[in-house]
């Protein structure tokens, strides 16, 4: 309590000596198993309301009908082998997408030539809706496995083309000079200065990436499904099993969350070094 | 410059009419000077008469600016930038050993300069001052013949000035390296160096050598002169 008794307002000197801490701006410490709060809190819900008879079953069914329906499915041995199916699809486009996005992005980073050859043609590819490619790919292709994994690929190449090339792109220039003086031989230079001051651009084009696999899969499986868990949920759509349905998105949806979860991870180890506001 | 006599016959760094010009304008208007092996150079000048230019001529990192002239320079030089530029993915012994080996040697280094057992820290975790001295070790662990630095100490605060400028006089008596320092401190340049040069309009305005046992005011008056900067009472 102050004893001042004017009618201008007086800071009193407890508060006046007390240090504030700034405001922070960073949004400060993570929350404990962050990333499961939203999806948990979302089946919570989606129970509750089935358990309280408010959704149609014939269209959402309760949650544990889905589980139950999983389990049934995965002992009759159908779910194991679709969900294999479009795994090895994912993971064939993926890894050619990766692979061919990192290498232009090297071939068009590091030389004029790749890249007068390279960027523009990427660009042209990008600017076409990869997915209105598949009728050409499935007459070049014809409609087995490899056009899948082509589609895929091409999905998955380009977000990480451009990001890649964009951070190699925008390596700083004082970087490059250090290298010059400390004699680093070009094959050190790309090594120990060009890939990790790429790293951050390319786990971003990896993590787009990786999403794209998936949209690319559901898609393709959806549209032109002759097996795998796309073509599970295309028949379901066909005898009316909304369970069916659902357990084929829970298992994307697993599927994305880990290989999001996973790329996430990797990118925290190898990007220790960072202090960023998600640190 | 007793200690120097016998290597004055082949100086380390030799220019002979060195011009350099950015989009016609001549900044460095063919310069000659000669740099005696083991000899600490400071170089003053207004912002923009062309020391870094100078000196990045000397590095050989003007790659792409127009200019004639001769340059010769040893082998094994090192440069000193104003920013510590170590790379914030390695740790600091792998930043002092860019472009080397030898961890033992790196290691050796980083004590010269008092960051031992600071090795495994990321650089993002050390003070300016501290980066400064980290990019001072990457300098030296090359045994170079010739030290570059534009203005090395130029982000420091006036203290870490002080403890900077005796290290490196320290490192220099110990490892003899020719030293062209580029600053626009005028007190700087009459501490550290044997020799002061000042550019002026492209040229070598003034070239002072320094006696230990003068008067440091002496020194000071003439080149703030030669800056065009008057004090009141020589
Ligand atoms: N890359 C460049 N392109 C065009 N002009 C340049 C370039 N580099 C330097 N200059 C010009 O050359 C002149 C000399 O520049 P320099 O950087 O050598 O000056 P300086 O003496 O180092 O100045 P400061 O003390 O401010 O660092 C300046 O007028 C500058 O604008
Ligand atoms: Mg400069």
């Amino acid at each position: 309590m102050s004893a001042v008794t004017t009618t201008v307002p007086v800071v009193a000197p407890e508060v006046s000596t007390q240090v504030r801490r700034r405001r922070r701006l960073s949004p400060g410490r993570r929350l404990p198993a962050a990333r499961l709060v939203g999806p948990v809190l979302l089946l919570a819900v989606w129970s509750a309301a089935s358990a309280a008879g408010r959704l149609d079953p014939a269209a959402i069914p309760a949650p544990w009908t889905v589980v139950r329906t999983g389990a049934h499915l995965w002992t009759a041995g159908t779910l194991p082998t679709d969900i294999l199916t479009s795994l090895e699809r994912a993971g064939y486009g993926f890894a050619i997408g990766l692979v061919a996005g990192v290498a232009l992005a090297l071939a068009a980073g590091l030389s004029r030539v790749g890249e007068a050859l390279i960027d523009g043609t990427v660009n042209l590819n990008r600017a076409i809706p990869t997915l209105g490619l598949i009728p050409l790919f499935i007459l070049w292709l014809g409609i087995g496995e490899s056009f899948k994994v082509a589609i895929i690929a091409i999905v998955v190449y380009i977000p990480i083309y451009l990001n890649t090339h964009a951070a190699l792109a925008g390596i700083d220039h004082r970087f490059v000079e250090l290298a010059e003086v400390q004699g680093l031989s070009r094959f050190a230079f790309v090594r120990q200065i060009v890939i990790p001051g790429a790293l951050p651009g390319f786990f971003v084009g990896l993590r787009l990436g990786v999403t794209g696999s998936w949209l690319g899969l559901v898609v393709l499986e959806q549209i032109n499904a002759t097996s795998g868990l796309g073509y599970m949920m295309f028949q379901a759509q066909n005898y009316g099993q909304s369970d069916v349905i659902l357990v084929g998105l829970v298992v994307y949806g697993v599927f994305g969350l880990v290989s999001d979860s996973a790329v996430r991870l990797i990118e925290r180890r190898v990007l220790s070094w960072r202090r960023t506001l998600s640190s | 410059m007793a200690p120097h006599t016998e290597q004055l016959t082949r100086p380390a760094v030799r220019l002979r009419g060195l011009t350099r010009s950015f989009d016609g304008r001549t900044v460095l208007d063919g310069i000659d000077l000669d740099i005696p092996a083991g000899q600490f150079v400071a170089l003053l000048g207004h912002s923009g008469s062309g020391k870094s230019t100078l000196l990045r001529a000397v590095a050989g990192l003007d790659h792409e600016v127009v200019g004639s002239g001769q340059l010769t320079a040893p082998e094994r030089v090192s440069v000193v930038f104003q920013d510590s530029r170590l790379l914030p993915w390695r740790r600091v012994l792998d930043n002092v050993l860019l472009g080397t080996d030898g961890q033992e040697r790196g290691r050796e280094a980083l004590a010269e300069v008092g960051l031992a057992g600071r090795e495994r820290a990321w650089p993002s975790e050390l003070s300016g001052g501290e980066q400064q001295r980290a990019a001072l070790a990457r300098s030296l662990v090359r045994e170079p013949e010739l030290l570059l630095a534009d203005e090395p100490f130029g982000a420091l605060d006036a203290l870490t000035r002080i403890k900077m400028h005796a290290l490196l006089r320290e490192l220099w008596k110990r490892h003899q390296p020719s030293v062209l320092l580029v600053t626009h401190d005028v007190d700087e340049a009459i501490v550290l160096a044997d020799r002061v040069l000042v550019l002026e309009s492209g040229r070598i305005g003034l070239d002072l050598t320094i006696e230990r046992d003068r008067p440091r005011e002496e020194y000071r008056v003439r080149l703030l002169a030669a800056l065009g900067v008057s004090v009141g009472s020589g």
